[in-house]
């Protein structure tokens, strides 16, 4: 149970996959104009990541890896996703009509953030065990959802303010995904000061 | 003649103006997770320059024979494939890059540079053209990640390429650490972004918002994606004037360099020194 939440917390807010892994920077930027999309993609992103995850790694450790295939492991799992990505697309659409209609639009996009390949390279990595590899992937998703909405807020704010002209649009989104990155440099220390 | 210029065009867009890192803003992830070092941002560009030649050419002579619903999942079991082969080549060559690039190798299989590529341009144009807007737009990735690292490197640990920068020690001044943290790589690139919108406006006199919205840029990976990035912004109205009639700004503040920014307001200052 310790290891668990010690997984959880470390992804969630140590190991944030945005801002201290730089895995989905594209949609990070992309979508936290406002709120709305940016709760949407993240629940998507958590769906999917804990769906392919509970594919990938029993596919990787019992099929790839005793037939000496490990190497085969990025085409093998970019597949995976591509089809989970199809197959679940196809099944909300007909079971939740309401649920598709929140989240649809961003299943497409999921196939090619990098963060779900990313976290599904790493959990094999780090050799964690099955049930570590879900918290892990859903602990991921979670400090995903949690930068995700940290920062449509400060966006928000921020298209209020007067900005320098050669600085708007990007730039600026980028200053403040710095300055918001190194708040989440104060957690560093926090899990040997809860976990001893 | 004309058809030469349009050939060199074709590689010397990817450079400046359709820059695909700072204009463009592809492939976002390894330039902020690989460039704390200038060898590394040179690496990394390196790879993604073989693997983007390699799939620009294979997808661009398969254009043909792939059918048009499922080419989306196609290229990117090429690039896949051209990725696995690229680390085995690394692996056995240049172990060293290959460890402290580590998961981002696998992960330009998804660097949206190259399915982007791809999509708007190799699967309509044919195989020389499409090599050739690969090395450009390899080129410019390159230079973007090897001057974010290069800055870095020389900021956040004082040396670079490894060696240490002798006027930084002597000095006694102490690298700036954040720069080498995940929030100096998120800094440096928007400083990067914010020069480059402002040299772009004044070499091609154009608007830098255009260039920068996704939605001018056909290489987005589907029509929903770019559904969503035209959206609105949440304030989408005009923002009330600080001064009366904002859009009458005197003609002498259009100056470049007048407001406070880098470059120009440091060549301004010095102008303003050499006529005292």
């Amino acid at each position: 149970m310790k290891e668990m939440l010690i997984i959880l917390f470390s992804v969630i807010l140590i190991d944030n996959l945005v801002l201290s892994r730089f895995l989905g920077v594209c949609s990070f930027i992309g979508l936290t104009k406002n709120l709305k999309n940016a709760m949407g993609m993240s629940v998507a992103v958590i769906f999917v990541m804990m769906v392919a995850t509970g594919i990938t790694y029993p596919v990787y450790w019992s099929l790839l890896e005793p037939l000496k295939l490990g190497y085969l492991q990025t085409v093998v799992f970019i597949l995976v996703i591509a089809s989970v990505v199809q197959v679940l697309e196809a099944i909300i659409r007909k079971l939740f009509p309401p649920l598709y209609k929140a989240m649809g639009i961003y299943l497409p996009l999921i196939t090619t953030n990098c963060a779900i390949l990313g976290v599904m390279l790493i959990n094999i990595q780090e050799t964690y065990h099955f049930g570590g590899a879900m918290m892990s992937s859903f602990g991921a998703g979670v400090g995903y959802m949690l930068a995700m909405f940290l920062f449509s807020g400060v966006r928000e704010k921020m298209a209020k303010a007067d900005i320098p002209e050669f600085m708007k649009g990007l730039p600026i989104t980028l200053m403040a995904a710095s300055i918001v990155s190194v708040s989440f440099m104060g957690f560093k220390g926090v899990i040997e000061n809860l976990f001893g | 003649m004309a058809k030469k210029n349009s050939i060199l065009n074709e590689f010397l867009k990817g450079i400046i103006k359709e820059n695909p890192l700072l204009v463009l803003t592809l492939g976002t992830c390894p330039a902020l997770a690989v460039t704390t070092s200038a060898s590394n941002g040179l690496g990394m560009g390196a790879a993604s320059t073989a693997v983007l030649i390699l799939s620009n050419s294979v997808i661009s002579l398969l254009r043909k024979a792939i059918p048009d619903r499922i080419r989306i999942p196609a290229y990117i079991t090429i690039i896949a494939s051209l990725v696995t082969v690229l680390q085995f080549l690394l692996q056995a060559y240049v172990p060293a890059l290959n460890a402290s690039l580590g998961i981002f190798i696998p992960l330009i299989t998804v660097n949206c540079i190259i399915l982007g590529r791809a999509e708007a341009f190799a699967n309509s144009h044919g195989v020389g053209r499409s090599v050739l807007d690969a090395l450009g737009m390899g080129a410019g990735f390159t230079l973007a990640l090897f001057a974010i690292g290069s800055l870095r490197e020389i900021l956040g640990f004082g040396t670079f390429f490894g060696i240490q920068m002798p006027w930084i020690t002597e000095n006694g001044l102490r690298p700036m650490m954040i720069f080498g943290l995940p929030a100096g790589g998120f800094a440096v690139f928007g400083l990067m972004v914010a020069l480059m919108q402002k040299l772009s406006r004044r070499f091609y006199a154009r608007q830098p918002q255009a260039t920068m919205d996704r939605q001018h840029y056909p290489g987005s990976i589907s029509a929903h994606t770019d559904a969503i990035y035209e959206e609105k912004e949440v304030f989408d109205g005009p923002r009330p004037p600080r001064v009366p009639g904002a859009d009458a700004v005197p003609e002498a503040m259009k100056e470049p360099g007048i407001l406070a920014g880098g470059k120009n307001a440091e060549s301004a200052d010095k102008d303003k020194e050499e006529a005292k």
